[in-house]
């Protein structure tokens, strides 16, 4: 057992301010004095801990002595054989337990719901997607877990795929049955990534689902800056026993900033230790908060917060608590538009709103009298905009056609075609809402009418659609020559 | 003798100060340090996060100017609801009116009743009454679940920094327009014009509530411990108006004993400085 009550970096950090080293290197505001304005916005406290690799802070690319202690701490504390700390948000721990798993013209098993990061690695490394259907509850209009006879069914029909990457949880906070499909994948030579970027509180909380170092996955993205308070930016990578950390090290290194903030790492440090001391407690707290506001939300009449009763024992195997998803559609507003009703109306910004439901953020930093806000609002917005929910969309899945890799779609020669016109062509940008930022097409997929009718659908509600260079999505860029 | 004061930073730039006698009392709740002084000058006094709240030399203003307005707009008032108010005098205040039923006080924090009933008689003394209900719990949740209409919300509230904030939201007054009758209507202390801060407050607050209500109107007392001394209110309706439908004689007649509200003084309050009806309007 380590001391999870030490952090090494935020201790060695303490040290080089308490030193006093006289800083001839970069960056150049030297603690903050060549920029006063600066300084005077973010803190002088701040400003004189971002500072650059030196010998007694180690060096993120090849950590030495005490990020490697702290990424040792990290290990223990999230029971994994190795944690690497990220700077480059989730997106980048995404990537590289990609890279490290799959190249060029490998295939690699995945739910449609996957984050954009996901394909964007595919795109940087060429390997296939197999998307597995993500079973749609097609009332609340989600995308839930994947199955694991559907895992199964794909595995046999795949045997060259080399990995198979899960959702635990989904951003609605829907958990696949990581532990049966771990042990399914690992039968067949698989190797087993998680995105955990909503589940970083699964290695604390109590009663909490199984988290993917628990299930025997081999690589986990975690993000530490959401459920796990360290700042924006900052996130985990981790390994299982199985993984050559070296090699993902390797990887890492590739894309990876020579530069690390050490406000951004020290943030991880710290993060941990509170988790390993207290996230126990501090999830209690979380949960109970997601489960009051619930309560009272259902109350209200018209709104649907979901909770552990949509667990089936496969395609939602489990369901975190601490999430506050509801459902909007009974009300007839679609969930961005209650999104934005709270955040332009009563003062209260959520996490997202997609075309039925709306995710509020609920985490230790909350307060009763905020949740209480939050809860009268929705209230509110009931009791005033209400309205007939006769045309609201029936979200269906959408099943991708896979034409080619996305990498190989990406790249290749295109032109552009107005939204209208674009029915039969293969798609070689991104398009998606975001948050919660899943593609609606991503490279390489065939332009079907429901797609270009649901991306009409989901502008008119007033979804922020990113992806394409036609930044009003107008337009898109498709395949030359089909 | 000691030289002890208490003061109050009314803006960075101005300390107000009451000699202070001692202090009787000091503790810190769940949601705010509490404490009672006593005065020469003003008596004894209580404050909240260093805020001064009620002296019992000036208290009357307050009181008899955030009840008896709407009392005399609409004589029939059954059933109050009252949120904050944990001194008791607005209680103290409604009593006075036989006609009242019920009296519904929803004050989040129990500790600050528990030490004016202690400290305060004066206006604690208004908990005493049968009619009167204490429920300790969030302002908010409890408008939201009531099924109660109610004729009459008064929201006797700190400022809206810390826990009385939410009394200052758009959700809250939307939660009051519901749980308000037709005849109903909602008084709030709705902060100062004069310094910038408290400004800024009394035009958020004035904004949410026009949003909200079809009729707003908003007068003004004299209360001398309160920043600037010039204090504004909130009347808010849905039908009534508080000068046309003013009952002058039938509150007369009922003759409640007041120190400071008079029904000639009740038009007055509603006439307001030039400065402040701009603010008003631009909102």
């Amino acid at each position: 057992m380590k001391d999870q009550t030490r952090a090494p970096l935020l201790e060695a950090l303490e040290r080089m301010r308490h030193d006093r080293l006289v800083p001839f290197d970069v960056p150049g505001h030297k603690h903050g004095k060549g920029n006063p304005e600066l300084t005077a916005f973010l803190g002088e406290q701040c400003l004189s801990v971002d500072v650059n690799s030196m010998k007694p802070l180690d060096n993120l690319c090849h950590p030495v002595s005490v990020i490697k202690e702290a990424e040792e701490l990290a290990a223990e504390a999230f029971g994994a054989a190795h944690a690497f700390f990220m700077v480059g948000g989730t997106t980048s721990a995404v990537q590289a337990m990609i890279l490290a798993s799959v190249k060029s013209g490998e295939e690699i098993i995945l739910p449609r719901n996957v984050h954009q990061s996901v394909i964007n690695a595919l795109v940087l490394c060429g390997a296939v997607p197999v998307y597995i259907n993500p079973q749609t509850d097609k009332k609340l209009g989600i995308s839930l877990g994947m199955s694991v006879a559907d895992v199964q069914r794909t595995i046999a029909a795949h045997p060259a795929a080399k990995a198979i990457l899960v959702n635990n949880p989904t951003y609605y906070g829907i958990c696949s049955d990581l532990a049966t499909i771990t042990t399914i994948a690992h039968q067949n030579g698989l190797r087993v990534l998680a995105d955990e970027a909503h589940g970083t509180h699964f290695y604390f909380g109590k009663g909490m689902p199984i988290s993917a170092m628990a299930a025997g996955a081999d690589l986990a993205a975690v993000s530490m800056h959401k459920s796990g308070g360290s700042l924006t930016q900052s996130s985990l990578l981790l390994c299982g026993p199985q993984v050559n950390a070296d090699y993902v090290r390797k990887i890492i290194n590739l894309t990876q900033t020579t530069s690390g903030s050490y406000l951004l790492l020290s943030s991880l440090d710290i993060s941990r230790r509170n988790l390993a001391l207290r996230g126990e407690e501090i999830f209690e707290k979380v949960k109970n908060f997601a489960e009051y506001a619930r309560a009272e939300i259902n109350d209200i009449g018209d709104y649907y917060a979901y909770s552990k009763e949509l667990v089936n024992g496969d395609s939602v195997y489990d369901f975190d608590t601490t999430k506050l998803s509801v459902n909007t559609l009974p009300l007839g507003l679609a969930g961005i538009e209650v999104y934005d009703l709270l955040r332009d109306e009563y003062g209260i910004q959520i996490e997202f709103g997609d075309l039925g439901n709306i995710l509020a953020y609920i985490s230790v930093g909350d307060k009763n009298k905020n949740i209480e806000r939050l809860i009268s609002a929705l209230a509110e917005i009931r009791r005033i905009y209400k309205k007939d929910n006769k045309d609201m969309l029936e979200s269906e899945y959408i099943s991708p056609v896979v034409v080619m890799s996305p990498q190989t779609a990406f790249y290749a020669e295109k032109r552009s075609l107005p939204l209208n016109e674009c029915a039969g062509e293969v798609c070689t940008e991104f398009v998606m809402c975001y948050p919660p930022g899943i593609p609606i097409l991503a490279p390489g997929e065939r332009i079907t009418p429901e797609v270009i009718a649901y991306i009409r659908y989901a502008k008119e509600k007033g979804c922020v659609i990113t992806g394409p260079e036609s930044m009003d999505v107008s337009r898109l860029n498709v395949l030359k020559g089909e | 003798m000691d030289d002890l004061w208490y003061s109050e930073y009314h803006t960075p730039n101005v300390r107000f100060s009451i000699k202070v006698a001692r202090q009787l009392h000091n503790e810190k709740s769940n949601y705010q340090e509490i404490s009672i002084f006593e005065s020469p000058e003003f008596g004894r006094f209580l404050t909240l996060d260093g805020i001064m709240m009620m002296t019992e030399r000036d208290e009357f203003i307050y009181h008899e100017m955030i009840t008896h307005p709407a009392m005399a707009v609409n004589p029939d008032m059954k059933r109050v609801l009252v949120i904050g108010a944990g001194d008791g005098g607005v209680a103290r205040e409604l009593t006075k009116y036989p006609g009242i039923e019920c009296i519904d006080i929803v004050e989040i924090d129990e500790r600050v009743v528990r030490v004016c009933q202690q400290y305060l008689p004066q206006t604690a003394c208004g908990f005493d009454d049968p009619r009167v209900h204490l429920h300790f719990q969030d302002g908010l949740k409890f408008v939201r679940h009531t099924d109660a209409a109610y004729d009459l919300i008064i929201v006797d509230s700190t400022d809206p920094f810390g826990p009385g904030e939410v009394l200052f939201t758009k959700e809250f007054y939307g939660s009051c327009f519901s749980a308000l009758t037709e005849q109903g209507i909602l008084i709030n202390q709705h902060e100062s014009p004069f310094y910038e801060d408290d400004a800024k407050a009394m035009k958020a607050a004035h904004r949410r509530i026009s949003q909200v209500f079809p009729g707003s109107f908003v007068y003004q007392a004299h209360i001398p411990t309160y920043p600037s001394g010039h204090w504004l209110f909130g009347f808010a309706t849905k039908t009534l108006h508080p000068m046309r439908d003013l009952q002058a004689q039938h509150w007369n007649e009922a003759k409640i004993r007041t120190r400071y509200y008079n029904t000639d003084l009740h038009s007055g309050a509603f006439c307001l400085p030039t400065y402040v009806k701009e603010m008003l309007q631009d909102e």
